[in-house]
């Protein structure tokens, strides 16, 4: 039996939709909560960012539990950035006692590129270690041996980034996520689908699946920006170019246009086995991208 | 070697305020390569702290000025009694271990820091340092190409690079190489990629009581704990 719905549906033929919320700074959910409403039933799972670029937010456990709320399906991301093992396990025990089964395991962005710069950076697990404690607490044990009354289950998910400028050490650390356990990937942003495609031929190998990362931007300003501060970001100049073509006001809807475009040929090629689209700041805009890339909304 | 650097001369002067008659204690070793509490910047710190003191009219205190050839050992302290029951404080410029060997050497004066303690470190070039070692009592350079990824990445992560390294530089600062990218690169030019391949399980943290002791430096242990 599967362990969640959306394990259920990675196993099946469908072409899956994912998307992102990222929490708010305070305690004013009322934002999160209409993104959540208008996304639960569009795509197959909601991941909820951990403090996404070190900047501290809401937490991500307690967005995947206003996910259940309302009746979605969460994708809970832990980063080792912040919490110790003992710190994280417990995390993973609370959210699989509420029904938050889907895990992606991260490393976590560097505490330099955020908003508390002089906080302690812990990464006493790295990604690969995360994927493998969530292995070890599946086996009904804790990562001090000690057994578990009662063990949790997962679907576990990680990262990989096809359009690194260094691809070869990415790809062994992405093999080392599989052996880990890595059932499904969702990628870094990609913009070009040549580097997809390259990825696809080598990663095909595996028994994991790939949901395509498509980050939507909004101007070209905000493309330059991601190439400077973001972390492995690299927006390519054509797709810069073509934001600044559009008029004043417009580079949203460019923007949107070129998720759209990406989505569409992902699907049409069946060059992978999903997409995740991430419209950072933008989340409601998601319905109109997968309207526009003619994806029909997640059917249960 | 133990890279310091010297503290700003007005906090050194809060340090000293309560105190009258100071000895300004160098260190002959480590702060005296990195030029920031050898002889002479004992000489150096003491002439601006005379010269402060003129300026700011309070002139108060009275200085002695020594450097020994370790702070960190006892026995080159023993020559510093007269000097000590001299004067209401030490001063002492060398690292933050230097500075408790004095504070327990000499019970009833108060020893206070006149450097920061920053790292273990290497030359780069000249008044250049660079951190290359974080102590962690497992070392596994043997495993990352003796490139020390605790202290060189700025995760310490130990199963190869994070996504966020970009034209070989590390996602916290671009002025700095990314220790995976090194590692990797140097790894594949010795053939030994397998390295990288290889699982490394969590650190052991453990090897860090605190404080840590080492007693008898012939003890081998074939056992080993890395990864
Ligand atoms: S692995 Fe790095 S921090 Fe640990 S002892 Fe070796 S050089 Fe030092
Ligand atoms: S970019 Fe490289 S050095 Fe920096 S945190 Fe990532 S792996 Fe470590």
């Amino acid at each position: 039996m599967a362990n969640s719905l959306f394990e259920e549906k990675l196993y099946s033929d469908k072409f899956l939709v994912t998307s992102e919320v990222g929490p708010p700074k305070g305690m004013d959910v009322a934002d999160m909560v209409h993104h959540i409403d208008l996304l639960k039933d569009k795509v197959d799972a909601i991941n909820i960012t951990d403090h996404q670029s070190s900047v501290m937010r809401f937490p991500s456990l307690g967005g995947c539990l206003l996910v259940k709320e309302r009746g979605g399906e969460p994708i809970f991301q832990v980063t080792c950035r912040d919490r110790n093992r003992l710190a994280i396990q417990a995390d993973l025990l609370l959210a699989c006692s509420r029904g938050i089964q889907n895990v992606l395991c991260l490393t976590g962005d560097s505490i330099d590129v955020g908003d508390h710069k002089e906080a302690k950076p812990v990464f006493d697990l790295d990604s690969v270690q995360l994927l493998r404690t969530i292995k070890t607490m599946e086996s009904g044990k804790d990562l001090g041996g000690s057994d578990f009354k009662g063990s949790p289950k997962f679907c576990v998910g990680a990262s990989v980034h096809p359009e690194a400028d260094f691809i070869e050490p990415q790809l062994i650390k992405f093999e080392k996520k599989v052996a880990a356990g890595a059932q499904f990937f969702q990628t870094q942003g990609i913009f070009g689908l040549e580097s997809l495609r390259r990825f696809m031929q080598y990663a095909s190998q595996f028994e994991v699946k790939i949901l395509a990362g498509i980050i939507v931007l909004s101007s070209a300003r905000m493309a330059q920006y991601m190439n400077d501060n973001v972390p492995g970001i690299i927006v390519p100049q054509p797709i810069i170019d073509e934001l600044s073509s559009a008029g004043k006001g417009k580079g949203l809807q460019k923007g949107m246009e070129i998720a759209a475009r990406l989505v569409r040929t992902i699907k049409e090629e069946n060059l992978c086995h999903g997409v995740h689209i991430m419209a950072v700041g933008n989340e409601g805009i998601v319905p109109d991208i997968l309207e526009m890339a003619q994806i029909v909304g997640a059917a249960p | 070697m133990i890279v310091a650097q010297q503290k700003p001369l007005e906090e050194i002067r809060r340090l000293i305020a309560p105190y009258e008659k100071i000895l300004i204690l160098g260190c002959g070793t480590c702060v005296t390569v990195c030029g920031a509490g050898g002889e002479r910047e004992v000489s150096f710190l003491h002439g601006a702290l005379r010269v402060a003191q003129v300026k700011g009219g309070d002139g108060v205190h009275a200085f002695l000025e020594y450097t020994v050839k370790r702070q960190c050992d006892r026995e080159f302290l023993d020559p510093l009694g007269d000097r000590v029951s001299e004067v209401d404080a030490i001063l002492s410029l060398g690292c933050g271990v230097g500075v408790q060997v004095v504070a327990e050497r000499f019970p009833d004066v108060p020893a206070l820091p006149g450097v920061n303690t920053s790292f273990m470190g290497a030359t780069e070039q000249g008044g250049v340092w660079d951190e290359r070692c974080a102590a962690c009592g497992d070392c596994r350079l043997a495993e990352t190409a003796g490139i020390c990824p605790i202290t060189r990445c700025t995760k310490g992560i130990l199963n190869g690079p994070c996504a966020g390294t970009k034209n070989g530089k590390c996602e916290a600062n671009k002025d700095i190489d990314c220790a995976w990218v090194l590692i990797y690169k140097r790894l594949e030019s010795l053939g030994q990629l397998d390295k990288i391949r290889r699982y490394y399980p969590p650190r052991n943290f453990r090897t860090i009581p605190r404080p840590r002791r080492l007693a008898g430096i012939t003890s081998i242990d074939l056992g080993g704990s890395n990864g």
